[in-house]
Parts: structure tokens; sequence; C-alpha cells
């Protein structure tokens, strides 16, 4: 990766142009009024095509992704994306279709929607999906309002309560605060998992569910889900399932097994779509049969959700069949416990057992802290293993470990990248007990150095314009 | 160690209250903008809006976090600081100048319920 | 059955990796879960297809839908698309990149994000823009959550009765939960009311007015008065726009409005049956702190150079949890991306000449069609671009949407007030126009 510090707007010179249209041959329509008129300039970039390929051919350059290296980010599900469906995706058969035409004018898409939904149930065990949402969070928040539309359907407006655990991602509360939910949270015991008895006493008639990450977010099994489920079905409450995590049950564990009423898949983790830097994703709703017409009322985005997410996502389906489909699940367990035990003799291991599909250090054992040196942080062992090649782990999430390093292979990597992945954390952890200052300084091969945030967040320029 | 002065009334999630005749003026303690490093923007209320004793004001926010502002008194603000809107690094620099809002108090009484300088330094355990 | 490509572990592999571990089998991996929750059977899945099965499983799909010309609008548009746009975007550096956590890596997301933001903002007139919303609609229910979190006092939003169904039926069911009252703004002749919006204002309870720049019968409306009358209540003025008229249409800067949002999908992305599109959000720079969703900002790194980084995080989800006014993570930064190429090779004189040939030949098909004396014009005179909106006179919309589907066009839109709704693009030439007014006489 190279340094390359142009913007677009640097290259524009007046007159040069980068369009191609045809000839217009119809009549000269009528200005618009004055009072309805753009009257300011229009200061767009003035570009050639070349000068555009190069300029975003470079700044791609800067970037990693799943193509370039390892990417074990925890929770993200960082799995390759496989090509072909790019291609399926970029049919003009699907691509040129206009969202209001009706069902009989797209039966092909139609059949993608139907069969997709088929898909899901059979691997979740839920009865049925919505796939207007547009990303993890989009869904967390329909499922939400599914939930609360199905208690005011039955009258019960007492129920404005949901509970969330303490290790939850941090779209959980949110959502439930735009959903007009009041949440409380619930804590978790010294092993990981949700405190039952803590629980107990949270539940009564004014709750309206819980939402549980089962494997959560510390890549552990909720194992007495069997009891969380039957006490708050006991108090009438229901169980929204977060999909993040579902990757590590592919072909093993159904949700709806389990009990969960809702839940949210992301297509772009667990379904192999690419995540495109922050989207396009898609995060499809799946509802057990007596929430079935709640979710038929909700419309929560402009017409059909992301149907070329929706596209990509099936292929991969087909492409994995009732065959593969549970050696996803099952190495992408593999993977994570084989990391965990080659690095757990130098990073900190807070809770011992076998993970799914990702697991939580608590920074290094040895961090090298001494007179006048701090100690390297997890920051630290982020930013260095940039230099050596990899994207970081999940960092400082969940909060209930200071320094937390949250690692999620996928089943995507083979033992050589894994080996080779433990041979630079332990070179990290070797680097700090010598000397924490080689990771203070850390990344030193990147195209920048670390940035100076708190002045980008003092005195925010957030557009080229403002630095004119 | 962090600094404390005597003299000021603390409260327990760390805002600082110098009385003013019927006037509360608040800030944070300098513990408090130790704990949250570079601050980078101060959230304050307006001018005229009622506050309340152990309810959130404002909020402190750092790079990566955000901690709230919660009003030791009772009242009406009547005077914010304006200086803090674009140097929210004044709060580190002094936490004790760097005042947040003044308070006209419709209930001095709950001052007593504040701790002074020797129980809030026992509080913060330094 | 043959492996799958995507899964490296050898048989060799996965033994040694086992025995790492410290247990026996796969299924080992599994001991925590109890039994009863360890599915037991195959799937009901088909089997697996090879990569040629998918893309024949694929080609078939793709080939049952009609392909008709297209005449409609309603929010999204068959705008051309260059070619260096796909091309780029599907660079997997950008493609297979997660959002920009690790900046020192991520400048290439980062410095498209601060261009898409930089363009938007020239395109609104408004300061500040976050890294994109999931599409219109969805933008401008966060508008009005924006707004609600603004003020302590009021307890109602309005929105104009102009704005596409989508947009409306969207905010009701975000309004819906989070506990807004909405009121809808009548319209008069074709453009929200200002008569209706002062006497709502009157009741003191406004904390913003949602209203289209262009509405769903294609007039460009005239705000005059409108942001005077809401900042004199304390509320915030909302501007739905489509931001490829912004080029030619008067700004929500130029309204005085206070936020934009709208549906991007008309820079250039592919109509695809609705999705992935992106909807945008510019702010005024005092509502900035409100703002949901990503922002980047510009800095510098150790050794001074230009650096571009996540910025006022303190805003959002993963920091403020439930105390979040907004819920957004990931957006559509890839499409972020493709509406930046758009703007940077369409530049100030494509973006006009699209607007321009559209709206000519919108304003032609117009007046063809009237002249088949089939149709009344009834906003007659109401300026509008590339959409506008007839009543048939001689057959049902919905008679006359059919009838012309089976000539090859998705045409004449059927509005629930028994209006037709058309569009026109660049993309449509004279002769496929002529075509369609054709068709219509033919009936």
């Amino acid at each position: 990766m190279k340094y390359y510090d142009k913007l677009i707007f640097e290259l524009s010179r007046e007159g040069r142009c980068g369009f191609s249209l045809p000839q217009n041959r119809y009549p000269a329509a009528p200005e618009l009024p004055a009072a309805v008129k753009r009257s300011s300039a229009l200061n767009l970039p003035e570009v050639s095509e070349p000068d555009v390929v190069r300029h975003y051919t470079n700044l791609s350059q800067m970037n990693f992704g799943v193509d370039t290296g390892f990417y074990p980010l925890g929770s993200c599900t960082m799995k390759y994306n496989p090509k072909i469906n790019e291609e399926i995706s970029s049919l003009p058969g699907f691509a040129s279709q206009h969202p209001l035409e009706e069902d009989t004018l797209v039966p092909g898409v139609r059949k993608v929607y139907e069969k997709m939904n088929e898909a899901l149930r059979v691997i979740t065990g839920m009865h049925a999906f919505t796939f207007a949402p547009c990303a993890g969070a989009h869904g967390e928040l329909t499922g939400l309002m599914i939930m609360r539309q199905y208690h005011m359907s039955r009258g019960d407006f007492a129920r404005t309560k949901v509970i969330v655990p303490d290790s939850a991602h941090g779209t959980n509360p949110a959502s439930a605060a735009v959903c007009g939910l009041q949440v409380v949270q619930v804590k978790s015991l010294e092993n990981g998992r949700i405190d039952v008895e803590a629980l107990k006493p949270l539940l009564d008639n004014t709750v309206a569910g819980i939402m549980m990450t089962n494997p959560n977010t510390l890549g552990l099994f909720e194992t007495q889900i069997k009891e969380i489920a039957s006490l708050v079905h006991g108090v009438g409450g229901l169980l929204y399932y977060d999909g993040a995590n579902m990757n590590p049950l592919m072909g093993v564990v159904r949700p709806g097994d389990m009990g969960f009423d809702i839940m949210h898949l992301n297509l772009h983790k667990t379904f192999s779509t690419p995540h495109g830097g922050g989207g396009p994703g898609s995060g499809p709703v799946g509802v057990a049969a007596h929430l079935e017409g709640c979710l038929k009322e909700l419309r929560v985005s402009g017409f059909h959700g992301n149907f070329g997410v929706i596209l990509k996502a099936y292929a991969y389906i087909l492409s994995l069949g009732k065959d593969h489909l549970k050696k996803v699940g099952q190495y992408s367990v593999l993977g994570a416990n084989y990391i965990k035990e080659c690095l757990k003799d130098v990073y900190k291991l807070p809770i011992e057992g076998v993970c799914k599909h990702e697991f939580v250090f608590d920074g290094l054992i040895n961090d090298g802290a001494r007179e006048g040196v701090p100690g390297a942080t997890t920051l630290d062992v982020a930013k260095r293993l940039l230099d050596y090649g990899f994207h970081a782990p999940t960092i400082y999430f969940p909060l209930l470990f200071h320094q937390a390093l949250m690692i999620e292979p996928t089943e995507t990597e083979s033992k050589e990248t894994l080996d080779a992945f433990i041979e630079v954390m332990r070179k990290i952890a070797a680097e700090a007990a010598e000397d924490p200052n080689i990771l203070h300084g850390a990344p030193h091969n990147t195209p920048i150095s670390r940035p100076d945030e708190t002045a980008a967040a003092r005195n925010p320029i957030l557009k080229y314009q403002d630095t004119l | 160690m962090s600094k404390i002065l005597e003299g000021l009334k603390y409260s327990e999630s760390h805002e600082w209250v110098k009385v003013e005749g019927n006037v509360a003026v608040v800030g944070v303690s300098d513990f408090a903008q130790k704990e949250m490093g570079d601050i980078t923007y101060v959230d304050m209320p307006e001018v005229d809006d009622e506050v309340s004793a152990g309810e959130e004001f404002g909020a402190l926010e750092s790079v990566k976090a955000s901690s709230e502002l919660i009003s030791p008194v009772s009242g009406k603000v009547v005077e914010v600081n304006g200086e803090l809107e674009d140097a929210p690094e004044k709060v580190n620099e002094d936490a004790y100048a760097a005042w947040i809002i003044k308070v006209e108090m419709s209930d001095a009484s709950e001052l007593d319920a504040l701790l002074d300088a020797a129980g809030y330094k026992a509080q913060i355990g330094e | 059955m043959a492996q799958l490509p995507y899964l490296p572990q050898t048989k060799a592999d996965v033994e040694a990796m086992l025995r790492r571990i410290g247990v026996k089998s796969l299924e080992d991996l599994y001991s925590d879960v109890p039994a009863e929750f360890l599915h037991k059977g195959a799937y009901a899945l088909p089997d697996a297809l090879s990569e040629q099965e998918i893309r024949d499983c694929f080609a078939a799909l793709a080939a049952m839908n009609a392909s008709l010309k297209v005449f409609v609008g309603q929010g999204a548009y068959d705008h051309h698309t260059p070619s260096v746009i796909p091309y780029l975007c599907s660079r997997s550096e950008f493609l297979t990149a997660y959002t920009p956590y690790q900046c020192e890596i991520s400048q290439g997301t980062l410095r498209y994000i601060f261009e898409y933001q930089s363009l938007l903002c020239e395109l609104t007139g408004l300061d500040v823009c976050n890294a994109s919303m999931y599409d219109g609609p969805t933008a401008a229910a966060e508008a009005m959550m924006m707004a609600m979190a603004g003020t302590r006092k009021k307890t109602r939003v309005l929105v104009s009765a102009t704005l596409l169904p989508q947009v409306l039926e969207v905010v009701k069911t975000y309004a819906k939960f989070h506990g807004v009252e909405l009121g809808v703004l009548k319209a008069d002749n074709g453009q929200t009311s200002l008569k209706a919006l002062q006497e709502e204002l009157a009741k003191d309870d406004v904390a913003g007015v949602l209203v289209p720049s262009v509405n769903r019968y294609g007039i460009v409306e005239d705000h005059s008065g409108f942001a005077e009358a809401i900042h004199a209540q304390k509320g915030l003025l909302l501007e739905y726009c489509d931001p490829s008229a912004l080029a030619v249409v008067k700004t929500p800067g130029e309204w005085d409005a206070d936020v934009a949002v709208g549906e991007g999908q008309s820079l250039g992305l592919p109509l695809s049956y609705g999705g992935p599109y992106v909807g945008f959000m510019t702010v005024k720079k005092e509502h900035m702190r409100k703002m949901p969703g990503r922002i980047v900002g510009q800095t510098v790194d150790g050794e001074g150079r230009r650096s571009f980084v996540l910025t006022l995080q303190a805003r959002e989800q993963h920091i403020k949890r439930e105390k979040a006014t907004s819920n957004i993570c990931s957006n559509e930064s890839l499409m972020a991306l493709w509406v930046t190429i758009y703007l940077s090779l369409m530049g100030p004189e494509g973006l006009r000449e699209v607007n321009k040939m559209s709206s000519d030949g919108a304003h032609y098909l117009k007046a063809e069609l009237l002249k088949t004396g089939k149709f009344e014009d009834v906003y007659p005179g109401k300026p509008f671009l590339k959409e506008f909106v007839l009543r048939p006179k001689t057959e049902s919309a919905a008679a006359l949407h059919g009838r012309l589907e089976k000539a090859g066009f998705f045409a004449a839109w059927p509005l629930e007030e028994g209006l037709v709704s058309f569009c026109v693009t660049e993309k449509r030439t004279k002769e496929e126009t002529d075509a369609l007014v054709c068709a219509i006489k033919e009936g």
C-alpha cells in the first residue's frame, strides 16, 4: 500500500469532461421559473475519464479487504466473498427491473425471494422472513417493531421494556430505544453467560422481550437458553435472536428450535455478500408462525430491500446446498478454537473452554510495562498487526473486559493463514515484553501512521469546501 | 493524584459546585477530566432551560466516549460557558476554571446532600 | 461430493487442528450445546450446485423477467450508468473491506466518503453530510427522529401529502414506534400548501416539517415562506430531494432548510428492483451533533500528512447505546462510492445535461400525449422536470398501464387519485418516446 494524497476536486480543470451522452433530439423545454431554480454555483469536479479511473484505483490501493489478506474482525464474519455471486447480481434481467413492476412481470425476481425465504426457513427454523431491512441494525429495529406490534395487536400496551445482556452489540440497546422501548440490562456471570438468577426478578408483564446473541459476543454458547426461553415466555415476553453470530450455528443449530420468536440475519456476514466498506448489507427478519401477521404489516424501507445483495446470498446458499452447510459452521468454530489454544499462553483468556466462531482475549499477559514506559495495550497490538499485513481484530468490545481483543477467523481461512497469524501474534507479544515502545509507535509500514483523532473531533473538517 | 479544591461542593458523579449567593456554578472535577482524556466537545443546555438535581444536563465527549453531566442542583440555567464550545480543551487544562453552567437554585438545601472536599477525596479513593 | 472451493481445510489440517485443541471430532466443538438443540439429520436444502450450474440457474431466472422500456419514476429512475462505475466499484479493495475502523489501512474508503460528503454538501447547499443512509425513505425517517431529538417541548412532525407514498409509509412506521405524532399537510393545486402549514404551526407543537423538493406529481415545489414560518416556531425544515435534480432546482440551502434527505439512486445507480440504493442526509452545521450515522473528517497523521478518520463518534450507537437517537451503523458505503464516481464523471455540465435531456423528453411526451385528446392536464403551468402526471379520460389508469405493459412499456403508473405518472430520462430516445405515444393512441 502506498500513500496517495489527491482528492478528486484537486484534479479538476475547467472545461474537462468525463461523461458521454447521446445527442439531445427533443425540442427544448421551457426554463424553470426563477422562484424554483438553482441560483448558486455548482462546483462539482471537472475531470476526464482516465483521471477518474486512475484516482479511484490509487485510492483503492490504500485499502485492505478480505481479498487482500486475513481479516479476523470479531462479530463481523469477514469470510471470502465468492465472485460468481457478483457476476449473477449484475445480470441485466435483474439489474434493470423497476421496483414497482408487478409480480407477473418479474417472475424470476419473485422466485429468488420465494426460494430464499424457503432456504432461510430451513436453515434457521423460523416460519417466514421479510427482506425489507437493509442492514443488521435495520433488521433489529424491524424485529423489535414486530415484537411491539404483536403485543399491541393483543391489546397489551404495558410491555415497554426489553431486556438486553451487558455483553450485547451496541446496536441492540440503540435499536430498542429507537423503537420506543426501555432497555433493562441483565448482567453476565463470571463464565460469560447471562446470569439467569439476575434475569428472574426483571421478568414481569411489562417485559416485551429479551434480545440475545447466541453464541454471545464472547463467542460462548448460552447454555441455559432453554431455561431463559421458558422464563421469558412464561411472563408473556418474546425472544429476539441477534443473527450477527449465526455463522457457527450453520448446519448445526437452528434459532427457531431454541425457542426464538424473532430473528435477523446479516446476509453480509453469514451469507458471504461483500461488506463494501460498510454496506450495502441486508438484514432479513424471520419470525415464528404466530408473528407472521405482524411481519407483513410493516413497511421499513422504500421497496423490496437490497435485492442485489439478496441475489448474491441466494447464489451462496445454492453453492453450499445441504452438503456443505454444516462445514461452514464447524470450520468457523474449528479455526477460532485453534487460534485460541495456540495463543492463550501469551494473551489473557478470561474464560476457558470451547468457544464458537470467535473468542475474546483481555490483552497481553506481559504488556512490558516498566518504570517510565507504559505497557502495550490492545490498541497497540491491533496497530502492530497492520504492520505485519493482517487486519486487526475487533478491539475494546465487548465492554466486559478493558483490553478486549475479539478474534473471528471464519471458515474460509487455511491452516497456513491461521498459523501465520498465530506466529505474528506471538512475535508481537514478544516485542511488547521486550520494548512496548515498538508497539506504541505502530503502525510503521502503512500509508499513514496514527492520525490525530482528537484534532479531528475538536475542529471538524467534514468536506473539501472546509479546507479552502 | 488529581486536584481537589477546598471550599467547593462535589457530587458523586464528579461535578463540582461553587456557591455564589443563590447561583450554583457547576463544572466537572479534575479527576473526571483525567478519566475522560482529551475532551473534544461539551454538550451544554441553553439559557433558561430547567435542570433538576440528579438529572442529566449535558455531556462530555472524547474521541471514544461520551459521559453524562449530572446536575447537582435544581433550578434554571442563567448562563452557559460559551467559551467551551470552541475550546473544550479548557476543561482538560483547568477543570475548576472551566465552569460549564450557572444555575439559579430553586432549593438551596440540595447543597447539603453534596460532598465536601474531604468527602469527595475519600470517594475517589485518593 | 466435490469439495467447496471456498473451504481450504484438508483432512490432515482438520485433524491437526482438532489435536491441538484437544478434542476428538468436529462434533466435540459443540459439546456445550444441549443435545436437544443439535439438528438431527440433513437440512431440507437442495444439493450443492457447481459454478456452472449456478450461472445457468440465474441466467434462467433473469430471462424470466420482462424487458420493458421504463417510463416510470416514482422514486426510482432509469438514468444512464457510466461503465467506469461498476468497473471501479468492483475493485476488491473497496468491495471486500469492512467499515473503516482501522484508518491506517482504510484511507481509500475514508477518502471517497469524504469526497461523497463534499459532493452532497455541494448539491444540497448544506454544511455537513454523513457517510450515507439505507435509502431515501429511511433517511426521511431519520430526519424526523432527528427533529424530535433536537427539542424537548415539541411533539409533532408534519409531513406533506405530496411526498412519495413509500416515503410517507416508512416515516409513519418509524413514527408509530418512536412515539412521534405525525400531521399530514394537505396539497393545494399539486403542491404542499403554505396555508395548511401556517395553520398547523399555530399549534406550537411542531418539531419539524418534511416536504419534497420535487414531489410525487413531478412538480418542482415552491417553498417560499416555509423556512420563515417554521423557524419562527423553532421547528426544523426537512427537505426531501432528488439529488440529480438539485443541479437545476433550488437547493435546500437556498430554501434555508435545516436538513436535506433523499434517495441517491438517481445518481447513476441501476434500478435493481429497488436496491441496493443509497439514502443521503446533509444538515446545517448547527445540527451536526444531532446527526445520525458515520461521518468522516480530515486530520493529520504523526508525520503531518493529510489523513481521514471516522469522527464525532460520541453521537453513535456503539458509544451512546440506549441513549443514541439512531441505531444506524452499516450504511450503503459502496453505493456512496458509486455516487461519488458518478458525480466526478458527470461534473456540473454532465449533470445539467442529464436534467435537460430528461426534462426536454418529458415536456415533449406530455405535449404529445395532450395532443391525443385522451388526457386532461390536471396541473397546467406547474413547473416540472422529468416526471409529470395526467388524468386519462377514455380509460382507467390501471387499464392504460396494463395495456402498455403488453405493448412493451412500463409506463403510466397509476396513482390513487386516478392519475397516471410518466417519467422520461436521458436514456429514452425520441424513437422510444414516439413509439409510446403511438401505443397509447392505438388503444
